[in-house]
């Protein structure tokens, strides 16, 4: 390449290296971003993405191999050398003070901000940044009180304010509905056609073939392939991921359901500031049956799998299992009777982060025979128990003493997966069990589920990916605003924008023309 | 509103990065690095008070090692130091911070003499028992107090364990200062000498007493109980992560309760074996602060009970030594005090190094 051209890169990584104790996370990667292009990064976890665009972003420092931003070398010793750069990054989990006001968020980590904040002036900029980007959001709102979808435009507004050029979108649309990601391709097209370069990290196939204009595929630190996406197709690019080809397609074999297992009679549950999350729901799972919840984040998925779980309590109504009520019993005597929960926030809630995958492996067991001996832990017993665990789950860890902090998101899941059904449940509640998982840890994800759906679970199945909603589920159910919009009889004859309405708030028997058969409900 | 950036800062510069895994050859070289970074500090400081160091340093090593008193009073300083520490360690590995052991101590030693006044026996097994059962009880009461009010009320037990070793000591003070003092005491505050049934067998012909075994056993007891026990497990879970516990159904509000009533009564005990073992009566100011240096050596001992053990010989070691170089070398108390407190900066301080490195490289530009 010429000097000339080197020097119209926004961005140019070459030889990049990085390498953790034991482990390469990147080698000899060479990236670049050209003015107003979109950058697909794309690989599984542990491909070395967030590694590689955290070194951009000068949380890390490279162990060889140089970084150019604009023609000049860099050597980033923090995100603020970075953000100077003009290289700004959305995480998935964004970098906002939800007590504070949006515009008291735009100033974060900015240095030479004078004394007095200089209110107006920052408001006036927030309000001309979201006209120009399509970025509607008000600059007085607290951030706590933003959905998730108008969080992430405050953090793309965050860095547009720091005159960021070069952004970093780190899996962007994991957390939106299908319309709020139609609006964020829109302000990603308004910032290239200005000649700012976006690098797209994402797992979904279909986005980055529609929106962006190269790809980069990363396989186990190294790169894999760069392709212009206008000829290549998902096939190509999902083979590239793996190194094998993967079908896309899920054999759901026919089952008939049996008996009502787990059934929700109108309760109301309560969320964690004390207003009603969960209202008059009423729903019912049945053996060899994934139920699928769909809905927008935040609109009482988690809250109604907690009082399901028996986690949270029931401001009224009824939770009954088999016939029998068990709300109001201990969360113990859920897991006991049958039911597990596999939670969305993994190393939160689902797993003990600083205790090793042995110690995990027995978190919902570690009360009963033969784990426990009277007081005692058998912990030879346990031991045997986490290497079938291990293998039979195929969780990937340097040894069974590894905390499992160090593990990657697919093998934190795999292990969890394998803890919560290893021992034939009777309802599996799963709260977005493929969130940020490979290909190839997705599948099996989902295969798991549908075994234990052939084995007579009865299973809840809470998702953001529609495709896995439809694929997998029996029955579709829609929540909105801790509402039931309806149950979806057959999922496969429903149109996405049906879904869309019901997402948005519209219940199913309002919808004009809801192709496919409809169960109605509540 | 100008966006700034920091300005390049020289020619070296450092950056600090989370490592993926503290290798194991760290878990050691890292303590050992920052006690050796803590004498070495301590030194200089000794130099500028005017004492050569190494002086100093041999004079403490001697006093707390070099003969058989030597010895044997740092196992004096180092019962109830375990003892403690095995209490505030019980609590910190459910990250409850229990940092009362001091009144828990003194509420054990007042319970104890209570029992020799009030219900004397002759029998010394007896007599014993009914002592420790007292010390056992009034401790853990005490520190489950706090703990109730941080179930309850989520209350920063911090705070309310503090607040109570200042109600504990004062209250044992106005027992030895009021109507407890021995009329034989020329005005001293402290009780009439127990009886020799109260008090606990002496070993070796020193001054260690038989707390030297209880530390031993309650370390060896706590060991199994958190690592093989499910209640140690939950204990565990309960301290790394309270979300997951509640997922896995465990009951933190009657475990903040229990594990606060056990470490309180741990605590109460070792106040008992002070006054039974060591001072034969209840007196003004019989705990040198063992209560709060507990919180030190369960850190230093990375919260392992067997380690606990060793630390505390260490800890007791230097208060010997301390008390040395006030009498030979006439510095005063808070030159040891300074001496422990560099000793706990360094090592707490050495701890991001388990964590983090710091990578230096030359600046481009």
């Amino acid at each position: 390449m010429t000097d000339d051209a080197e020097n119209a890169l926004l961005v140019a990584m070459k030889g990049v290296t990085k390498r953790f104790t034991g482990v390469v996370a990147n080698e000899d990667v060479d990236f670049d971003v050209r003015p107003g292009e979109v950058h697909a990064l794309l690989g599984e976890n542990g491909a070395g993405k967030s590694t590689l665009m955290n070194i951009l972003y000068g949380l890390y420092h490279p162990d060889e191999g140089t970084i150019t931003i604009r023609g000049v070398a860099k050597n980033f010793s923090s995100p603020r050398d970075a953000i100077a750069a003009g290289i700004g990054m959305v995480h998935q989990h964004f970098m906002l003070i939800p007590s504070q006001k949006v515009w008291e968020n735009m100033i974060l980590g900015l240095d030479d901000i004078p004394a007095i904040l200089p209110r107006n002036e920052i408001v006036r900029r927030i309000t001309d940044l979201s006209e120009q980007y399509g970025l509607r959001v008000d600059p007085m709102a607290n951030v706590w009180q933003l959905s998730i979808g108008e969080q992430q435009r405050v953090a793309i507004l965050q860095m547009l304010f720091r005159k960021a050029n070069i952004l970093i979108l780190d899996e962007p649309t994991a957390v939106l509905t299908p319309q709020e990601a139609e609006r964020l391709f829109k302000t990603i097209s308004q910032m290239t056609s200005e000649g700012h370069g976006v690098v797209f990290i994402s797992h979904k196939l279909d986005e980055v073939m529609r929106i962006t204009d190269r790809v980069t595929i990363l396989r186990k630190g190294h790169v894999a392939g760069r392709v212009d996406t206008k000829s290549t197709s998902r096939e190509q690019l999902a083979e590239m991921m793996m190194g094998e080809r993967v079908p896309f397609s899920i054999s759901k074999p026919a089952i008939e359901p049996g008996n009502r297992v787990l059934e929700a009679e109108r309760i109301t549950v309560l969320g964690d500031r004390g207003f009603p999350a969960v209202n008059r729901l009423t729903l019912d799972i049945r053996e060899h049956e994934i139920l699928g919840l769909a809905g927008v984040a935040g609109n009482g998925q988690q809250e109604l799998c907690e009082a399901l779980s028996g986690l949270r309590k029931l401001e009224s109504g009824n939770v009954v299992l088999d016939g029998a009520a068990i709300s109001g019993l201990a969360p113990r005597t859920f897991i006991d009777r049958g039911i597990r929960y596999i939670p969305a926030d993994r190393k939160g809630t689902g797993l003990v982060p600083n205790m090793n995958v042995e110690e995990n492996s027995i978190l919902k067991k570690y009360w009963s025979h033969p784990v426990a001996r009277g007081y005692l832990i058998d912990w030879k017993h346990v031991f045997e128990f986490a290497r079938s665990l291990v293998s039979r789950y195929s969780v990937s860890t340097p040894s069974l003493y590894t905390p499992v902090r160090n593990l990657s998101g697919g093998n934190l899941q795999k292990l969890m997966l394998g803890r919560e059904l290893s021992d034939s449940p009777r309802v599996v509640i799963a709260m977005h069990p493929t969130w940020g998982l490979d290909v190839s840890a997705t599948r099996f994800v989902r295969e798991q589920l549908l075994e234990e759906r052939k084995n007579g679970a009865a299973v809840l199945l809470v998702s953001e990916d529609l495709d896995e909603l439809l694929a997998l589920s029996d029955r579709l159910a829609v929540i909105c605003k801790g509402e039931l919009m309806g149950i979806i009889g057959d999922p496969s004859a429903v149109t996405l924008e049906t879904i869309g309405l019901m997402m948005a708030g519209t219940p199913v028997e309002s919808i004009a023309n809801p192709t496919g058969g409809l169960e109605q409900c509540g | 509103m100008r966006i700034g950036s920091r300005p390049s800062s020289g020619f070296l510069s450092w950056t600090i990065e989370k490592r993926l895994d503290a290798p194991r050859r760290l878990q050691f070289a890292i303590p050992a690095f920052s006690l050796v970074a803590a004498l070495v500090t301590g030194a200089v400081f000794l130099a500028l008070m005017g004492v050569s160091p190494f002086e100093a340093y041999s004079a403490m090593f001697r006093a707390a090692f070099g003969d058989g008193y030597g010895i044997s009073e740092t196992l004096v300083k180092a019962i109830p130091l375990s003892m403690a520490a095995i209490a505030v360690m019980l609590c910190f590995t459910m990250l409850v911070y229990n940092i009362g052991a001091e009144g828990q101590i003194f509420m054990g030693a007042i319970a104890s003499a209570a029992v020799v006044r009030y219900f004397p026996v002759d029998n010394a097994p007896a007599m014993l028992l009914m002592m420790a059962a007292a010390a056992g009880i009034a401790g853990g009461v005490w520190a489950a107090m706090a703990g109730y009010l941080r179930a309850r009320w989520n209350v920063n037990e911090i705070i309310s364990t503090l607040m109570l070793n200042y109600i504990a000591i004062h209250l044992m003070d106005y027992f030895v200062y009021g109507p407890w003092r021995d009329p034989a005491s020329l005005g001293f505050p402290m009780t009439a000498p127990f009886p020799d049934a109260a008090r606990l067998p002496l070993l070796f012909g020193t001054r260690i007493h038989m707390g030297l075994f209880a530390a031993v056993f309650l370390a060896i007891l706590f060991l199994v109980l958190i690592r093989y026990t499910r209640w140690g497990y939950e204990i565990r879970v309960l301290g790394e992560n309270p979300k997951a516990a509640g997922f896995a159904g465990i009951n933190y509000v009657r475990n903040v309760i229990l594990v606060m009533f056990i470490s309180g009564a741990i605590a109460g005990i070792a106040g008992m074996c002070e006054v039974s073992g060591l001072q034969g009566r209840l007196q003004h100011g019989f705990s040198a602060g063992y209560g709060f240096t507990a919180i030190i050596v369960a850190w230093l001992s990375r919260l392992n009970p067997i380690a606990i053990l060793f630390v505390s010989v260490l800890i007791g070691a230097l208060l010997v030594g301390g008390e040395t170089l006030q009498i030979v070398m006439r510095l005063p108390l808070s030159s040891t005090l300074i001496l422990q407190g560099l000793i706990l900066f360094f090592v707490l301080g050495g701890e991001i190094f388990r964590t983090y490195r710091i990578r230096f490289r030359r600046e481009d530009a």
